[in-house]
């Protein structure tokens, strides 16, 4: 875990699923000091109204990350590109979460 | 005063356990060590506070007075009421209400998981649903145990003390009396006996894992569910209750 300058636990980034089959998307996230508190924590601040069904944790240093600095470099060289994108396909029907 | 009183005189202790102990817990609201276990102990007390509302519509419902749930909540007094000695100890430090949490979450889950089984319908779903609540109270406050147990000097300086101040008052928990032996006989409530077992068995399981010894020979309090009470319930109740004594029949 990286050094806290503060006094609070470790944070970690909170994944919920909301239905069977949905993409598992970032909600926000919690300070715990181990597994079972992220999840409990997590369950308390984001699922009490059946936000989800399914709750991931990570521990935020755990994750890798783009810096706001290198955003030009590292997204623009795609801007000028518009063949790259699929929106040239007809989705079919009724498929959703695309 | 109402049709079966058994029936509703136990009605009211399950209601007022949940109630006290809800009130309790609300007390660490914005007071918390951190904000996420705030949230977590408020809402753990909103649970109480719900499942204390299920009792109460039910013996209010047996009340041929015309007495509301609320009326029950706000206008009993301090002998009135029917609930543990446990539930009413004063929160004092985090250690203290997390080992509180444990001994009633265990008690709660065990007696909730036979009263599923019981002959009354209505307590019998109010249980169904009030059981997956006690179970992760019990996981929340078995977890802490151990951490404050296994953590620093100071925290199992705490959960030692917590340990000691309310271990007299779980003998308590089991104590029947002829309200309860009558709704034995009807098959509504569990044998305590095996209820009492179910939770030792928890116990020293949860003492194993933090390396805590269960207290031996130690004195134990009888009362709560006659009327009688320690000190702690008439200030808790003085305050749960002014606003409705200020301002009768006051909704929002």
């Amino acid at each position: 875990m990286s050094e806290n300058k503060n006094d609070q636990l470790p944070l970690w980034e909170v994944f919920i699923q909301k239905s069977n089959g949905a993409p598992i998307k970032h909600a926000g996230s919690i300070h715990a000091s181990d597994k079972e508190m992220a999840l409990q924590n997590a369950r308390d601040i984001y699922t009490r109204r059946n936000e989800g069904r399914l709750l991931w944790l990570v521990p935020s240093n755990a994750i890798v990350a783009t810096v706001i600095e290198d955003e030009a470099d590292f997204f623009d060289p795609a801007d000028d590109k518009p063949y790259r994108h699929p929106s040239f396909y007809e989705v079919p029907e009724g498929v959703t979460n695309i | 005063m109402n049709n079966n009183e058994n029936l509703y005189q136990f009605l009211l202790r399950c209601a007022d356990d949940n109630l006290i102990a809800g009130q309790r817990m609300a007390e660490w609201c914005s007071n918390g060590p951190i904000l996420e276990e705030d949230l977590a102990m408020v809402n753990i007390s909103l649970d109480f506070l719900g499942q204390s509302e299920s009792f109460m519509e039910y013996a209010a419902s047996l009340d041929t007075t015309g007495k509301t749930s609320d009326d029950l909540a706000f206008g009993r007094s301090e002998r009135e009421y029917y609930n543990h000695l446990l539930v009413e100890q004063p929160n004092d430090d985090f250690a203290v209400s997390m080992v509180k949490l444990l001994f009633f979450s265990a008690f709660q889950k065990e007696l909730y998981t036979a009263l599923m089984e019981g002959k009354d319908e209505r307590i019998a779903a109010i249980s169904a649903k009030a059981v997956k609540e006690a179970r992760y109270h019990y996981r929340h406050a078995s977890d802490w145990f151990e951490r404050l147990a296994l953590g620093t000097d100071e925290s199992l300086r705490r959960l030692t003390y917590a340990v000691e101040e309310l271990w007299p008052f779980t003998e308590n928990l089991f104590e029947t009396d002829e309200v309860y032996n009558s709704l034995f006989a009807e098959q509504i409530v569990p044998d305590m006996k095996s209820i009492r077992e179910k939770w030792m068995t928890t116990m020293r399981e949860v003492f194993s894992n933090g390396g805590v010894d269960i207290p031996a020979n130690v004195h134990m309090y009888a009362g709560g569910i006659n009327g009688y009470h320690t000190e702690h319930l008439g200030h808790l109740l003085c305050e749960m209750q002014y606003l409705h004594h200020a301002h009768p029949g006051a909704q929002w």
